[in-house]
């Protein structure tokens, strides 16, 4: 098989209309779940298919839906995460443009399993694009039946509608995404009580992930366990992983999971190759809030086994020698890259995206920046490494959201891996600057 | 009602009622382990979770799940469970924590308590005096704003301003209509009118009262004294406004009253909230029946040099409640 399940009919001309999605077996998952299941049924498939949430966190969907709190008499809501916005990661994007009937198809699905009969796609305010595309589609859903009232002539009613957000990271938190949608200022709640249990409008929400949605279609179409098959060990299905930085295939891959990572990067049927034929620095394998990992540790795990891409074998040796597979952003840094200026760079997206409500958070990430800029532009000391590490140990694990935690970690991780280049940028702060004539030249002993 | 529950925090237990919080919990035993809040305000509905000053370690999450927390939780918000056992003191990873966090708020503050009005009484400084470091490793230029005075009795003086969101809470909560909230994001966040309003009602000035460091401030008062020069009474009027209660501390150095405030318990939380006209109108010893000193903690330096024979504070020489009272404090320091 080509081994893709979301993506398998993008190259179809004309799949973003209603028509040629249906030709092509589209709306099939709705029939089947309306006609001949129960919600619980639905739900039950999805717990079968071991499907972890395709967002960053991991989380098995089923699990998630399971834990939907329901009580009599209150409305639940299913809310569809596309606040795409974490640094690396563009496929929500791309799924979005090419196939919306493929999210609305699993929106429909899903809310039939979870009871709701008002659905949200949060969309990040910078798609608008996206959600004029969306728009027309979700209109072509209720021209054909498959939303508004009595869908199919099953008595399911379902409504959806796309929501822009303002532009602010923080508002992929779910927590903050409910805040927004509700009309107020995105600042994460507190937990508990968990969107479960109380979440839009204080009723009982599931807030899932683009990718997420998309794929309850195809499992509710060949079965949870059919689905189970795909992948390796407990992360199954495919995953779409956004690859960019210095390879020569940049773009989004749909990948069964357990794909070895030396394969993603070298074969040309994924990335094919690190550019320029140099070599491989370091990978930021799932986002830029992951721990960046080195070429020798990205490769092989610290027990010298192949690295696969999957949930487990990415984040073996926990954070010391390992990293997670997050949201699939996939970032590839060849030799000549800065280490020290592409961790002020996400230092400083974290700074400017902190929502500023938590105190550690709304400090620490200025000051990493500020650090951080320092040692970049040459004026650093080399007291400023133990610093960083410090801070971001103050930051990560103290804040109400996980924006501190992927701030924390990028700068941790960084300064662990390659720490020599910190300090070589300290103590040769002139040929630091430099570097733009190439590392290797300037400094070969760096690179691994 | 529901059985009571049994949690232990720093080896001491107590019976709650279930919902209640681990910080109300440590509340109810007292004393030191109980975790400083920076933003948590029991009257405030919604308030707290923010500063992260209060984070303890649940090393036992209750008596049929004993597992511990995998991170510090905010007391405030955390409901205990039967059997859970709380580290605050005890713990050091607690303790280093909160230093942290002591660390994060001092390093876009502008540690001006020499000319601060709020020096003396201010959360802040106490907190940053008990957990805080004695230096700092900031060496950037601080986040400044420029002073606002938001209506004629109240100036923002966002440079000091640690971001609580008690303001806010108390104009949603206590007042009729809230012309304030938190403008932008990060570290550039900022209380703010918008189009720069007034906050302009009858019960504007609690946000003095909630603010725990000197970000707004009394107008009427304001470089008129410092803290602990004055000596705080007990007073009560009676207030034809509906919603104050019209119980409140005057602040008197000599015969006047310098400036009205609402009582505050010892974790700084005012007892009853009061209107404008008792905080701002009112300032004549005759507008107010005296009740006594005010009880303040014998560690706040507003408690000391206030008590003595020879030459007492001319109003207490004039108020037969405060004479009495006098000696008896006069006589429990000499001993």
């Amino acid at each position: 098989m080509s081994g893709k399940i979301l993506l398998e009919h993008i190259d179809v001309p004309g799949i973003n209309t209603f028509d040629t999605y249906r030709k092509m077996g589209g709306y099939r998952s709705v029939e089947k779940a309306l006609k001949t299941m129960s919600p619980e049924d639905v739900v039950e498939e999805v717990k079968k298919s071991g499907m972890r949430g395709r967002g960053g966190a991991g989380f098995p969907t089923g699990m998630k839906w399971s834990f939907l709190a329901k009580p009599v008499g209150v409305p639940r809501y299913l809310v569809c995460n596309a606040d795409e916005s974490e640094p690396g990661t563009f496929k929500d994007r791309y799924l979005m443009e090419k196939i919306p009937h493929g999210l609305i198809e699993g929106m429909i699905t899903s809310s039939y399993a979870l009871g709701a009969n008002t659905s949200y796609i949060y969309i990040r305010g910078e798609y608008f694009y996206i959600l004029r595309i969306l728009e027309k589609a979700i209109a072509e859903a209720y021209a054909n039946g498959f939303l508004g009232k009595n869908i199919l002539g099953s008595g399911y009613d379902l409504d959806l509608y796309v929501h822009p957000g303002a532009g602010a990271y923080i508002c992929g938190e779910e927590t903050a995404l409910l805040e927004s949608l509700e009309g107020k200022r995105g600042n994460p709640r507190v937990k508990p009580p968990f969107p479960a249990i109380a979440g839009l409008y204080a009723c009982p929400t599931v807030v899932n992930n683009v990718e997420t949605i998309a794929a309850i279609a195809p499992i509710v179409n060949m079965g949870g366990d059919e689905y189970a098959k795909i992948g390796i060990g407990r992360s199954t299905g495919t995953k779409l992983i956004s690859a960019s930085g210095h390879i020569n295939n940049p773009g989004i891959y749909e990948i069964e999971l357990g794909l070895p990572v030396e394969e993603f990067i070298y074969s040309d049927k994924y990335c094919g190759g690190i550019k320029n034929n140099k070599k491989l620095k370091a990978v930021v394998a799932g986002g830029s809030s992951v721990p960046i990992l080195p070429a020798n540790l990205i490769l092989k795990t610290a027990n010298n086994e192949e690295r696969l891409m999957s949930y487990e074998s990415l984040s073996d040796g926990g954070f010391v020698s390992g990293t997670m597979l997050g949201s699939g952003g996939f970032i590839v840094y060849d030799e000549d890259s800065c280490i020290v200026r592409n961790t002020w760079n996400f230092a400083r997206f974290y700074h400017h995206e902190s929502c500023g409500q938590c105190s550690p958070c709304r400090e620490g990430t200025g000051w990493m920046e500020k650090v951080l800029h320092r040692i970049e532009y040459g004026h650093g000391k080399l007291s400023d490494i133990d610093l960083l590490v410090e801070v971001s140990k103050k930051i990560e694990g103290n804040t109400i959201c996980p924006l501190g935690d992927a701030a924390a970690w990028p700068v941790a991780s960084a300064i662990r891996h390659f720490r020599e280049e910190f300090e070589w940028h300290i103590k040769e702060a002139t040929l630091s600057q430099s570097r733009n004539f190439g590392l290797l030249a300037a400094h070969p002993a760096l690179v691994k | 009602m529901a059985d009571k529950i049994k949690v232990t925090i720093d080896g001491q237990s107590v019976e709650v009622e279930p919902g209640t919080t681990i910080l109300n919990a440590a509340r109810q035993i007292g004393g030191d382990i109980v975790p400083p809040a920076m933003c948590y305000y029991s009257k405030l509905k919604g308030s707290g979770g923010k500063c992260r000053t209060c984070l303890v370690k649940v090393a036992q999450g209750s008596e049929k799940d004993p597992r511990p927390m995998p991170k510090l939780v905010a007391s405030c918000q955390t409901q205990v469970m039967d059997g859970m056992v709380v580290e605050n003191t005890t713990s050091p990873e607690v303790l280093e924590a909160r230093k942290g966090v002591v660390e994060m708020l001092l390093i876009n503050h502008p540690l001006d308590c020499p000319v601060c009005d709020q020096a003396g009484e201010c959360d802040l400084q106490n907190l940053s005096f008990e957990h805080g470091a004695s230096n700092s490793r900031y060496e950037f230029e601080r986040r400044t704003f420029d002073k606002v005075d938001i209506g004629d009795k109240i100036q923002l003086h966002m440079n000091r301003c640690i971001l609580c969101y008690r303001c806010v809470y108390t104009a949603d909560q206590i007042t009729e209509g809230r012309v304030h909230g938190v403008l932008n994001r990060g570290d550039q966040s900022e209380i703010s009118t918008y189009i720069s309003a007034a906050i302009d009602n009858d019960f504007s000035g609690n946000v003095i009262d909630v603010c725990p460091v000197g970000a707004l401030t009394d107008k009427t008062f304001r470089f008129k004294n410092r803290v602990w020069f004055t000596k705080p009474v007990d007073a009560h009027r009676d207030c034809d406004h509906e919603k104050c209660s019209g119980k409140v501390v005057l602040w008197y150095k000599g015969e006047d009253v310098l400036r009205v405030t609402a009582r505050k318990d010892q974790y700084g939380e005012v007892e009853s909230f009061i209107c404008n006209t008792c905080r701002f109108e009112k300032k004549a010893t005759a507008d107010w029946t005296i009740e006594g000193p005010r009880k303040i903690e014998d560690t706040s330096v507003i408690s000391s040099n206030h008590y003595e024979m020879a030459h007492p504070l001319p109003i207490i020489e004039k108020n037969e409640v405060l004479i009495e009272a006098n000696k008896k404090m006069f006589h429990k320091k000499i001993k």
